[in-house]
């Protein structure tokens, strides 16, 4: 075992039934969830996501610090969102922005005390995915027609 | 008015669970702001994300008309505010469990909570720059 520099961790210290110490993880503690299970893959997208968007925010700051400079400064950034990378970078945005909404309306009926049975929250998990794809479509479709 | 010892169940002492701020010294509301922001930021996201489709590679004078409209002005500072307020109050909640070193934590939490000011008065100086 490792040695421990956190005293946070000592009380941490376990034993496996063969009588040896561990460190037990500590929470989030992703590395002992099965992410090929929905549930727990769902619960880290809802985070990344909302990284992800939060990156999309300064994106959303440039654009408009970029249209209250000027002429030229906002045509860079115009340049910018409408190259093949603007477009994959403004794809991956969507995607997220509407994961995270979705995905945050899961998680307010949960604070409100529903939704918990096994069966309802792999329901409403399928119901966030389907909506992404959904509402990331039609946006697109808003975009090129 | 003698404090009945069989009547105490908890090593909570009355004091601290009169304020309710727990051992994070801060109570609830930052917990209750970031449900709040969401709810907020539910019907202005689904605006913004839809304005800005028919704003991909618009003209200039076209977008500055869009932010200078008074509606759009107004619903652009209300989603900032609510979206760095959010986005600001969740990293903070992911600094938290992924920095264990007090110091480096600190650093992180103060460096988001920064950024997210300063980026949040520069889009909005812009918008009101624009609008006005
Ligand atoms: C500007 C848009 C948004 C940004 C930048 C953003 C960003 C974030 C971030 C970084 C987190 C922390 C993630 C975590 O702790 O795992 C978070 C959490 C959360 N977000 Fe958002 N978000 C946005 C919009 C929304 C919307 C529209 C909703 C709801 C309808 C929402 C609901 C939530 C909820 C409920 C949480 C807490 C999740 C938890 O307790 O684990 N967010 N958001």
């Amino acid at each position: 075992m490792a040695r421990i520099k956190d005293a946070r961790e000592a009380a941490m210290v376990g034993r496996r039934s063969d009588g040896t110490l561990t460190r037990r993880p500590l929470s989030p503690h992703l590395q002992v969830y099965d992410m090929t299970q929905m549930t727990s893959l769902l619960s880290i997208l809802h985070r990344i996501t909302g990284v992800a968007w939060s990156v999309g925010l300064v994106l959303l700051v440039w654009w408009l610090v970029a249209a209250g400079t000027g002429q030229s400064a906002f045509a860079t950034a115009q340049w910018v969102f409408g190259s093949f990378l603007g477009w994959v970078v403004l794809f991956g945005l969507t995607v997220a922005a509407w994961y995270h909404t979705l995905a945050g309306i899961r998680h307010l009926f949960w604070d409100a005390g529903h939704g918990f049975a096994m069966d309802a929250a792999y329901r409403s998990g399928r119901l966030v995915v389907i909506g992404t794809a959904v509402l990331t479509i039609l946006t697109w479709l808003l975009i090129l027609v | 008015m003698a404090e009945d010892s069989a009547s105490i169940r908890s090593l909570r002492s009355p004091l601290g669970r009169a304020r309710g701020m727990g051992s994070a010294k801060g109570g609830t509301r930052h917990w209750w702001m970031q449900r709040v922001t969401s709810i907020a930021l539910l019907p202005l996201s689904i605006w913004l994300i839809f304005s800005l489709t028919r704003l991909m590679g618009a003209d200039y004078v076209v977008v500055l008309e869009w932010i200078g409209n008074t509606f759009n002005a107004v619903l652009l500072l209300a989603f900032l505010t609510a979206a760095f307020h959010h986005a600001a109050a969740g990293l903070q909640v992911v600094i938290e469990d992924y920095v264990r070193d007090e110091l480096k934590r600190f650093a992180a939490i103060c460096a988001v909570n920064g950024l997210a000011v300063l980026l949040w008065l520069a889009a909005s100086l812009s918008v009101l720059r624009i609008a006005l």
